[in-house]
């Protein structure tokens, strides 16, 4: 239960809506909940992973509208540094209430914004909402590039999906699944501070969510915090969401809990190699944790 | 009188601030004798054989009108800074004087309290650089640490010279002050408060957290503590900062996760992210060691981080006014 964090509720869901799911990546629930919170006034804009001046390349920017939010539709597995614009969303855009999604290891820096707000003047208490995804490691552009552009052959401007599960990295285009590669073959491209992170399911967001544990087109969510309820449960009361019990979900809870225990107990032990002074160089590696 | 009345009338002009307060101040009078000392002139009553203007006590403690006893005592000492950092404190507004009103008394301040010479205090909050060209400043960084419990570096510059690391003498109105260090390089810091300025919420956590540390139960010493912790760790790691921070302790060590925090943190917006990694442009990097201080990677505390949702309350309950 520790490695999924505290929680209020977990559902499976997706989005009311059927113009979101059309392009979401699996249920669509952080554009639906960011969609919801913009109509109702919960948040005044929401930084979001935008598409970038390049295929599948992120670029980290501030919708205030629902248009916005669905340009920014779907999962690039590439990093999105969200946390960039936290205050600059206070300051040129002027946004009082800031919605935010974020990868686990955004969402603890921006606790720790919110805690130790060092550089950040006049932003912790202007955050209302900030969604979490599952997140099992990341990778730089120029990695996913590689895997494809040489691993899958694929054009990567061809692309119209990408996705990871079943133990597969999957590359569509128009005409379908094109091409698949085996997990194992991805992971020398990953970010490597992605090994020392010890949160699979966004421990710290209001709300989490992510595909794992869920059948095709639903999504696992966690709803965490007293904001996260709130904003929850009415969107689910006015429709922006189809929320269901995660009772007899099949994989359900057990692989969520199997993937997080796997990630954190394997980056626990890398960290703990970190502080061996023999790892290589003659001081130990730093370790970021407190 | 009391600082937060005198304060207060500052901010809002509720007239003459010292007869106001000598007409509502009840019966404390027995014990305002180093007030009235002050007051009176003592060069006509003395002879000029037994003066000693040494042992007067001219450090007064403030008195409130409903003094709290379990009030922490706060100093902003001056060194060389911009004064941006006494700003940001007083960026607080009603936070401040939610502050002053129940949790510190302001002990010493060039500009917000009239009091001439570094008393005793439980917190020194200091900004700026100590000048080695100017024997007052060298003079008073050690009667800081002398007299205060906890001494913090409040920002940049007091934390690792900021700015003042690029003096190079020769500016009005005083070249021959060329050489300025951190406080850190020359007596021992508690805590530090990074960034250029730091920001008011910051400023703030630490004072509450300091008065909790001092006054609190042990549950709440627990908090502060491990609130605490991670910025006296950075006081205790050393006095040079820079945007290079981020490549040699974080990228060079395998711990970005590309979350941008330092571009945000960045003041003079000398970092920016590429293909997901901060890009410092060098030039521009002013040394405040906001970026790295602000990475979720430089330090993490799951106990604390753990608790926002929790802390937050708690800061917005204790400073309601």
């Amino acid at each position: 239960m520790e490695y999924l964090g505290q929680y209020k509720a977990v559902y499976k869901a997706k989005a009311g809506c059927e113009d979101i799911l059309a392009k979401s990546q699996d249920g669509g629930i952080v554009t639906a909940m960011f969609a919801y919170a913009l109509e109702t006034g919960i948040i005044d804009g929401a930084i979001v992973a935008g598409p970038g001046d390049e295929a599948y390349k992120p670029e980290p920017m501030i919708a205030t509208t629902v248009d916005e939010l669905l340009a920014a539709r779907g999962t690039k597995y590439s990093i999105s540094p969200n946390m960039a614009l936290i205050k600059e969303a206070t300051r040129s855009y002027g946004l009082d209430k800031i919605g935010i999604v974020g990868t686990p290891c955004q969402i603890q820096a921006l606790r720790k914004a919110q805690l130790y707000p060092i550089g950040l003047r006049d932003v912790p208490d202007k955050i209302a909402l900030a969604l979490g995804i599952f997140c099992m490691e990341n990778f730089p552009y120029q990695g996913l590039f590689q895997m494809v552009e040489d691993h899958c052959a694929t054009k990567i401007d061809n692309v119209t999906k990408m996705d990871i599960g079943k133990g597969k990295f999957s590359v569509y285009t128009e005409r379908g699944v094109n091409s698949q590669i085996p997990l194992k073959v991805t992971h020398k491209y990953e970010q490597p501070g992605c090994h020392v992170c010890l949160d699979y399911v966004a421990n710290m967001a209001d709300i989490s969510t992510g595909s794992v544990g869920t059948p095709d087109g639903w999504s696992t969510v966690f709803v965490r915090s007293a904001a996260g309820e709130a904003a929850f449960n009415k969107a689910v009361e006015a429709g922006w969401i189809i929320a269901e019990s995660m009772d007899g979900v099949k994989p359900g809870l057990e692989l969520v809990t199997k993937l997080a225990t796997e990630k954190i107990t394997k980056n626990q032990s890398y960290i703990e190699h970190r502080n061996h002074a023999e790892h290589a160089a003659l001081k130990p590696l730093r370790n970021p944790y407190i | 009188m009391g600082l937060f009345d005198k304060f207060k009338s500052l901010l809002f002009g509720k007239g003459d601030v010292s007869e106001g307060t000598q007409d509502e101040k009840p019966v404390a009078s027995k014990q305002d004798e180093p007030v009235s000392a002050m007051h009176k002139s003592p060069v006509n009553e003395a002879k000029p054989a037994d003066m000693k203007v040494e042992q007067k006590p001219i450090i007064q403690k403030p008195k409130e009108e409903k003094p709290v006893a379990d009030k922490i005592t706060v100093g902003h000492v001056h060194m060389s800074g911009c004064t941006g950092c006494l700003v940001s404190l007083a960026d607080n507004y009603e936070g401040l004087l939610t502050i002053l009103d129940k949790y510190a008394d302001l002990v010493y301040c060039l500009t917000l309290a009239d009091v001439r010479h570094i008393p005793k205090m439980d917190v020194a909050l200091v900004e700026g650089s100590v000048c080695l060209n100017d024997e007052c400043s060298m003079e008073e960084i050690l009667e800081t640490r002398e007299n205060a419990t906890i001494v913090v570096a409040l920002g940049g510059c007091a934390c690792y010279g900021n700015t003042t690391r690029f003096c190079r003498g020769g500016q009005q109105n005083q070249p021959q002050h060329e050489a300025f260090l951190p406080i850190g390089d020359l007596i021992k810091v508690d805590v530090y408060i990074p960034a250029c300025a730091p920001t008011p919420q910051q400023i703030r956590n630490v004072c509450l957290m300091a008065y909790l540390l001092l006054k609190g139960n042990d549950e709440q010493k627990a908090l502060a503590t491990a609130y605490l912790t991670p910025l006296m760790n950075l006081a205790a790691a050393g006095t040079e900062a820079c945007g290079c921070d981020l490549m040699t302790e974080v990228i060079n060590q395998g711990l970005c996760c590309g979350c941008g925090s330092c571009a945000a943190a960045c003041t003079v917006r000398a970092v920016t992210m590429q293909y997901g990694k901060p890009q410092i442009e060098r030039d521009l990097c002013i040394k405040c060691g906001a970026c790295y201080a602000q990475c979720p990677r430089s330090f993490f505390s799951f106990d604390v981080c753990g608790q926002y949702e929790s802390i937050t309350n708690l800061i917005g309950e204790v400073m309601k006014p």
